[in-house]
């Protein structure tokens, strides 16, 4: 079984599935490097995106996360850490 | 330099009704004597014994908000949103060109968010902690119209939740003129309630004031000899209050006047002592400085519990003499919205009086020995000045005198 990752679609859809999105923020653009801040998100926002992403994917996130996690690449960097440290399924 | 207290006036209104979503709906239904109590939709209610409700028709928050906000709101706060931006609209004020710490908002809330909390709860009991919503930190909570309305419009200045249940819709509206008085412009203020939920309405339930009559006509029946309690409903309005120096310079179009207020609290029981209802109504005369004989109508609390319907009508009859003034409540159209009732009978008071018509009490046949001169069938009248009142669960008594050129 390959490594289970985590991408930044998979993001945009826990993000809206969270939190909705801004109808001024364009959430299919180039948003890799973006705050999620200038995206609309506030920590709460954050916060519920990564409870959703710890039930689905069975990983834990350090509460942490939410504050040093400013944008999407940072949040797929620590959300996939994780996901490589699981015992991969046999 | 003048030191007269500055007037507080509405230039706005936001409503949502069980018979009208929007103040032209709402008020063609209500002048008409057009009810919206039917059998619960938002639940089945075939379990509970109480099983009517007046439930606000046709609003599908998506057409009004951004999904941004669905995902952390109760369906009061919606409502309570977009009843908001409505009244700015008809105020014609516009958030974003008004200095940020020069507008408030104070609501009262009786129940916050049940709904909301409903489905959080179930989460927690079911599936576990990690399943509750982030936004269960605030979507409940009793503040939280006021602070979503204020984010939303950028409404920095005084800002609060009153809770003294029904009668909270009248205390917010006192507050807001409190801090008009201290110098902000403009407050967004009154209440929308809806917790219409099964979580919700086994809490009303518990309280032992519900009707389990199941016929609407024959259901919410104040000052009746048939009453046999009230039907629970969501609703309200939001009322934009200025000082009255604010309209002017925005050249605003002037609804009426918050012109006195009072609140008293009843005794405890047993103590032999009278209920606060009469002093309440006259501290809100002598506030407005008026006297009884300048009351053109009153918006009655109407609770249709005998006992309660009694206190209200020896009030009213204290203060204004048998049959002395005409008595309404439009809200047997409605239901008991809660913290969002007085609000909406403001509201219907100050659009009673634009059209000179007092609305009807429907369905009920009054109770001869009430002694009241109750309006039953819309009456036309010059109306200038209106008195509603408000009762609280556990003691709360509130009265507000609104007066219109």
């Amino acid at each position: 079984m390959p490594t289970q990752s985590f991408t930044l679609d998979d993001l945009r859809r826990v993000l809206l599935e969270a939190a909705g999105a801004d109808e001024n923020v364009d959430l299919d653009g180039d948003i890799l490097d973006t705050d999620f801040e200038e995206l609309s998100y506030e920590s709460l926002a954050i916060l519920e995106t990564c409870g959703r992403i710890e039930r689905e994917y069975g990983i834990s996130l350090d509460d942490s996360v939410v504050t040093e996690a400013k944008t999407p690449r940072a949040l797929l960097s620590l959300v996939n850490t994780q996901l490589a440290g699981l015992p991969t399924a046999a | 330099m003048s030191t007269a207290i500055p007037r507080t006036v509405v230039t706005g209104l936001g409503i949502a009704a069980p018979n009208g979503l929007g103040t032209a709906d709402y008020w063609a239904a209500t002048r008409a004597g057009k009810s919206g109590i039917a059998r619960i939709t938002r639940f089945d209610p075939s379990s509970y014994p109480a099983r009517l409700a007046g439930e606000v028709p046709g609003f599908h928050a998506a057409d009004h908000l951004p999904n941004r906000l669905l995902a952390q709101t109760d369906r009061m706060t919606r409502l309570a949103l977009v009843a908001a931006d409505w009244a700015l609209a008809d105020a014609g004020a516009v958030p974003a060109d008004l200095p940020a710490y020069d507008m408030g908002v104070v609501t009262a809330s009786s129940s916050g968010g049940f709904e909301f909390g409903q489905g959080e709860l179930r989460n927690l009991w079911s599936r576990g902690s990690q399943y509750v919503s982030a936004y269960q930190s605030f979507a409940w909570f009793y503040a939280v119209n006021s602070g979503q309305i204020s984010i939303r419009n950028g409404m920095k200045g005084p800002s609060g939740v009153v809770v003294s249940d029904q009668a909270g819709g009248l205390d917010a509206l006192a507050h807001a003129r409190r801090q008009i008085r201290k110098g902000t412009r403009l407050i967004m203020s009154g209440s929308i309630d809806a917790s219409i939920c099964p979580w919700g309405w086994v809490a009303q339930l518990a309280g032992g004031r519900l009707t389990t009559e199941q016929e609407p006509e024959r259901a919410y029946l104040p000052f009746d000899a048939a009453a046999s309690g009230h039907v629970p409903a969501e609703g309200g309005a939001l009322l934009v209050l200025e000082s009255e120096r604010s309209a002017a310079e925005r050249g605003a179009r002037v609804y009426g006047e918050i012109a006195g207020y009072g609140a008293t609290f009843d005794p405890a029981p047993g103590s032999g002592r009278p209920p606060g209802l009469r002093k309440a109504i006259e501290i809100a005369l002598a506030d407005a400085g008026v006297d009884a004989g300048d009351v053109d109508v009153v918006f009655a609390d109407a609770a249709a519990v005998p006992e309660l319907d009694r206190a209200e009508a020896d009030a009213l009859n204290a203060v204004f003499g048998p049959h002395g003034v005409p008595v309404t409540a439009p809200k047997t159209m409605t239901g008991r919205l809660y913290s969002g009732a007085a609000p909406l009978d403001v509201a219907t008071a100050l659009l009673a009086a634009r059209d000179g018509l007092v609305p009807a009490t429907t369905n009920v046949d009054p109770d001869t020995s009430y002694d009241l001169d109750l309006v039953t069938d819309p009456r036309p009248a010059d109306l200038h000045t209106a008195l509603v009142l408000a009762r609280g669960e556990c003691g709360f008594n509130s009265a507000l005198v609104v007066r219109t050129p």
